[in-house]
């Protein structure tokens, strides 16, 4: 197969046709999002978004928020994942995801301290989502420790099982597993890595 | 495992619009291209992992062309000519629309066994079951369009 140049026996002829029209191809895309949208067949729309801990994936099925990634999780591995677990019905339709990327804005300014978006939790199953329900009651600005957040899912002993939920948050952020920390004062392990993890507790504790 | 539909649209859809800007011109190929890539969002799930989305996706395309054409053919007023409308696809003048003279001037299998051959890439074995003919008339629809289009578009061959 031969897409990037002319098929041997027409050379020349279709130089008028360019292989690459970036304008058509923009006005095609946004095309085919409006259509897919209003044909209810955008199963997973995303966009990235850049912030102080890096440019973040977001992604959203018509039932809410899906899934944020950091850069280090991989976009393309998070996309195609999505497509094997969600629907391969997936597109880079931003619109959809415009309310979560101003609330996410607004975050790492300083001037919002929880969000308001609906989640789609089909990410996360059993303990794990036990878990992760309980992390928006850890106030912004707080921290509690894995151990607490086990006894808080009721099952004091599962710690590790707590540790394992939020390295795993599909939802990190906005639902904040980086406020759960390790009862030495350590800030422990994160998907998007201890750095970031720094990151937001620092900038939730000077706001 | 099927890769996420915006990797088949980057990495066929400058393809697919360059076969429909053949077979259709530039006015209309926008129309066929949108619907072709909506009809292959929609059907994009029952697809066997292991097809050749390049041949699937120029078979939704020929279909789309060709209810175009049935709609066209319809609806008596846009036939013959080239409509008079404004566009944001091409300069009117400009070498496309030369091109798209010289394309429009072959017998429709011809263009399309040229495109699909020339700009899609196939080969006449997968083009012939599109086209609905052998794969031999497939390949000769294809010469004796690229030898008719030499013949009369010489701007393009001299180059």
């Amino acid at each position: 197969m031969n897409r990037t140049n002319q098929t041997p026996g027409a050379e020349g002829l279709f130089d008028a046709l360019p292989v690459l029209d970036e304008d058509a191809n923009r006005r095609l895309h946004r095309r085919l999002v409006d259509a897919a949208e209003a044909a209810g067949i955008l199963d997973v729309a995303y966009r990235t978004i850049d912030t102080p801990v890096g440019s973040l994936l977001l992604a959203a099925t018509d039932q809410g928020l899906v899934r944020i990634a950091y850069p280090n999780q991989g976009h393309d591995q998070v996309l195609a994942k999505l497509a094997e677990q969600v629907s391969p019905r997936v597109l880079l339709a931003p619109r959809r995801l415009d309310p979560v990327a101003l609330q996410l804005d607004e975050y790492f300014a300083g001037h919002r301290s929880a969000f308001d978006v609906m989640l789609d939790w089909r990410l996360s199953h059993g303990f794990r989502r036990q878990v992760l329900a309980q992390l928006p009651r850890i106030a912004y600005g707080h921290t509690a420790s894995y151990a607490a957040v086990a006894a808080a899912a009721g099952s004091p002993r599962a710690v590790r099982a707590v540790g394992t939920a939020c390295a795993t948050n599909p939802l990190p952020i906005v639902v904040p597993c980086h406020r759960v920390v390790r009862s030495d004062g350590a800030v422990g392990g994160y998907a998007g890595g201890p750095e970031a993890k720094r990151t937001l507790l620092t900038l939730e504790a000077a706001a | 495992m099927l890769k996420p539909f915006e990797e088949v649209v980057a990495e066929y859809g400058p393809m697919v619009l360059r076969v429909c800007r053949a077979v259709l011109g530039p006015v209309e190929a926008e129309d066929a291209w949108s619907e072709t890539f909506l009809a292959a969002l929609r059907a994009y799930p029952e697809l066997r992992p292991d097809s050749n989305v390049e041949a699937w996706l120029v078979t939704i395309a020929h279909r789309k062309a060709l209810d175009q054409h049935r709609a066209r053919a319809r609806n008596p007023v846009a036939v013959d000519a080239l409509p008079e409308r404004p566009t944001s696809q091409g300069v009117p003048g400009s070498r496309d629309t030369e091109l798209w003279d010289a394309l429009r001037s072959l017998p429709r299998k011809q263009r399309q066994a040229v495109a699909y051959h020339y700009l899609a890439g196939m080969p006449y074995a997968l083009i012939a079951p599109i086209l609905g003919n052998s794969e031999v008339a497939a390949r000769r629809a294809a010469a004796d369009g690229i030898k008719t289009l030499r013949a009369i578009y010489r701007q393009g061959a001299s180059r």
